[in-house]
């Protein structure tokens, strides 16, 4: 077979593989790295259900249940900022820069109560990162989660301050789609922490 | 558009990579995939060489039952670090650049997906590799609760520093496996997307089948053992009770953490070696990989099934009967997709005219010995054959078959067979033979003593011994120290071939793929022109090319 009577199909996908940037990898990459980062939040998971369905004194002493109305606000607002963010994005993709902006700040700020809500409700609760089982995968799921959040507002705090940069975001980019998916899956796995923890006794 | 973009991209002014005359650009943040592949391999085998040498101090030790050449503390250090450093320091990085180097031109790519973090991966591998190294010298010495760091051994902390000999272990191990994931999303990635026109699945020669197996398995158990790791650092350091028995903690749950991912870590190791072997055997027997489809295939299944078998290192820790019901029986499904490899390989040999290179000597030789630690599997796998022998050295012999017979013996086929290609020049046949003749000789004397010592019941870890094990305890440190020694060929081969070796060529072996299109060593970024395949890999005694272009630089 020689050139000549190749195909167009493979020429075709000669100048689709030229075309590929780094840029369509770069996502591609960022979704197989939040499947995996996924298994460590499910391994806690699967630790969690493990002491829960096995020890007997699962709550510390004196201790009878989690309060679930301030925690089911903060699930409800961090929740929504997900449809929030998506609209930030629309408008993002019909290049309107300040609907995007706008929308992104409020998607912050609905983060930032969030985590202010946890530490909250942190301060008020009687027992520690040490008090048995409960109290050791209550913080560490929290805690891990609310890191995540944490590093969810900081990603979209670099992304708003870039949109400031002339022409920066013209056809779309890939840090915010990134980051955006990044707070889905924050959302996804506050849904599944919050039944486990708040809603199943 | 396309054609601009293609002939923009052919820096000739770039160093050659492989070149040796330009050794500094393997001290450099370098993002070319060849370069890290090489810095990769050397700095693991550097670690090897240590491990290695731990080893044979604990042989030394073994020369005789009573425990006298070191201290019990410092021989539980000893086979601690042996332990972690040959995994995590060599097997891993070790594969690592097998696959950086090879996998990019074996699919036809410039380079691998994301050039900048593959560099990052890299670095952090001498990072945590001086950790672990450290750790010998800080109060109370490195961590001695073996390389699973099973609680509540490895929550005990004589010294009362927060620095210990163990954080420091889970610290390494945890810089370890973010270098990993980051390698496992950047090769994965290169795999799924980068692959050349015309490239379709079964396109794909059988090492980036194996390797994209063995990396899924990272993507997937990884996160596990670093949520093991988390917990077992709060315990240790903050004094959570996640696997702390005396706190009402369950340390059976930290085994199962370890174990679902570091079983899947042997396939992440072994894998790959699979693949060399699919690669090395078509070449000097001049025949097409038997059954290459399914050899492909059956990658991807071991994959699989490789998640659902961690339980057979439990099994003489408390688990209840179903759970070990059910994982003997997984685990012995697992030898059919790995019988499957071993028939396919010998029926490629089977009447090839074959050419007895130091390459495929070693390849034959790691086939052999793995078929050996594969039926020492299956019998682990009966779970009343598994609790007699628990924790003794039959346990020890079946897997250094594994990793020193089959996946160190088919690291030195990968080497020998493509060093050619690596660095433009050809290693001494003769060196080259002495070393494998030295090592396989070294490594069934050492491993194989290791099977009779522990079916008599010789607990493994131990520093001193009852004296009727002493005969074949001898024998296996005999063979350790002829393991050192069969190094000594191999690093002479290596270093002289490099600097003033004859040129090799091309393709010196006459085989059919990518990575041979290109001169040697390849020049940056490749490919010239991207190839167009237009044929499956393995095509000897066929006429057909497999390539549609001229992709090498004229």
């Amino acid at each position: 077979m020689s050139t000549a009577n190749l195909d167009s199909t493979l020429e075709a996908q000669v100048a689709h593989g030229a075309e590929h940037e780094e840029e369509d990898h770069r996502m591609f990459g960022f979704i197989v790295f939040l499947l995996s980062e996924s298994v460590i939040f499910f391994s806690f998971f699967v630790g969690y259900i493990v002491y829960k369905t096995n020890v007997t004194d699962w709550y510390p002493a004196g201790f009878e249940g989690l309060e679930v109305r301030e925690p089911f606000i903060n699930t409800v607002v961090l929740v929504s900022s997900s449809f929030v963010i998506y609209i930030a994005e629309r408008y993002l993709h019909k290049e309107n820069l300040w609907g995007f902006r706008i929308f992104w700040l409020l998607t912050m700020l609905m983060g930032s109560y969030f985590l202010f809500g946890q530490a909250v409700e942190w301060m008020g609760l009687p027992f520690g990162f040490t008090d048995g089982l409960f109290g050791g995968t209550f913080y560490l799921l929290t805690g891990f989660h609310g890191l995540h959040v944490l590093t969810g507002v900081l990603l979209q705090g670099i992304m708003l301050g870039r949109s400031f940069r002339p022409n920066n975001y013209a056809g779309g980019e890939y840090g915010v789609n990134a980051t955006s998916i990044f707070w889905h899956f924050v959302d996804v796995i506050w849904i599944i922490l919050f039944l486990l923890i708040y809603i199943w006794r | 558009m396309s054609n601009a973009s293609l002939e923009v991209a052919s820096p000739s002014f770039q160093p050659q990579p492989g070149a040796p005359d330009n050794w500094r650009r393997f001290f450099t943040f370098s993002t070319d995939h060849k370069v890290i592949g090489i810095q990769y391999i050397v700095v693991a085998f550097v670690f090897f060489l240590f491990g290695g040498l731990l080893a044979m101090v604990m042989r030394g030790e073994l020369l005789t039952p009573p425990a006298d050449l070191v201290d019990r503390t410092v021989y539980n250090g000893l086979f601690t670090m042996h332990g972690t450093l040959m995994l995590f320091m060599w097997t891993f990085p070790m594969l690592n650049g097998l696959a950086n180097y090879l996998v990019p031109l074996m699919i036809g790519a410039r380079d691998m997906a994301f050039p900048r973090l593959n560099a990052a991966a890299f670095w952090l591998v001498p990072v945590f590799g001086v950790i672990l190294t450290v750790s010998f010298f800080v109060p109370g010495g490195p961590s001695q609760s073996g390389w699973w760091a099973y609680p509540p051994v490895s929550l005990q902390n004589p010294s009362g520093n927060l620095i210990n000999g163990q954080s420091l272990w889970i610290l390494a191990v945890a810089l370890s496996g973010v270098s990993s994931i980051m390698g496992a999303v950047n090769i994965v990635t290169t795999i799924l997307r980068m692959r050349a026109p015309g490239m379709g699945w079964f396109q794909m020669p059988a090492f980036c089948w194996t390797v994209l197996s063995a990396q899924l398995i990272q993507l997937i158990g990884l996160p596990a053992l670093t949520a093991g790791a988390v917990m077992l650092l709060f315990d240790l350091t903050v004094g959570t009770s996640f696997f702390n028995p005396e706190l009402g903690g369950d340390p059976v749950l930290y085994q199962h953490f370890f174990w679902f991912y570091s079983h899947p870590a042997v396939y992440v190791i072994i894998l790959p070696i699979f693949g060399v072997f699919s690669e090395v055997f078509p070449v000097y027997a001049r025949k097409p990989l038997f059954g290459y489809p399914v050899v492909a295939v059956s990658s991807l299944i071991i994959t699989g099934l490789s998640a659902i078998v961690w339980v057979h290192h439990m099994f003489a820790s408390g688990t209840p009967g179903w759970m070990r019901m059910l994982f003997m029986v997984t685990t012995m499904t697992i030898s059919v997709p790995t019988g499957i490899k071993v028939f396919a390989w010998v029926a490629t040999v089977w009447g090839g005219r074959l050419r007895l290179t130091t390459g495929m000597l070693f390849a034959l030789g790691g086939l052999s010995m793995f078929l050996f630690a594969g039926i020492t599997g299956i019998m682990l796998a009966s779970v009343p054959f598994d609790i007699h022998v628990n924790n003794t050295y039959f346990v020890v012999g079946h897997f250094h078959y594994v990793i020193y017979g089959a996946v160190v013996m088919g690291f030195y086929a990968a080497i020998y067979h493509w060093f050619p290609k690596m660095t433009g020049r050809m290693y001494y046949e003769g060196l080259g033979k002495l070393h494998f003749v030295l090592t396989f000789i070294g490594a069934n004397l050492n491993f194989l003593p290791m099977h009779p010592m522990g079916l008599h019941g010789m607990p493994r870890r131990v520093a001193s011994y009852d004296p009727e094990f002493a005969f074949w305890n001898v024998l296996a440190s005999l063979g350790g120290f002829l393991l050192g020694v069969s190094t000594l060929p191999f690093i002479l081969n290596m270093l002289s071939s490099w600097s003033r070796g004859p040129e090799a060529g091309d393709n010196p072996w006459r085989a059919i793929g990518l990575e041979w299109l290109v001169s040697s060593p390849p020049p940056h970024e490749n490919f010239d022109e991207i190839p167009v395949v237009v044929s499956g890999p393995y095509g000897y005694g066929s006429d057909e090319p497999l390539v549609a272009n001229s992709p090498a630089k004229e």
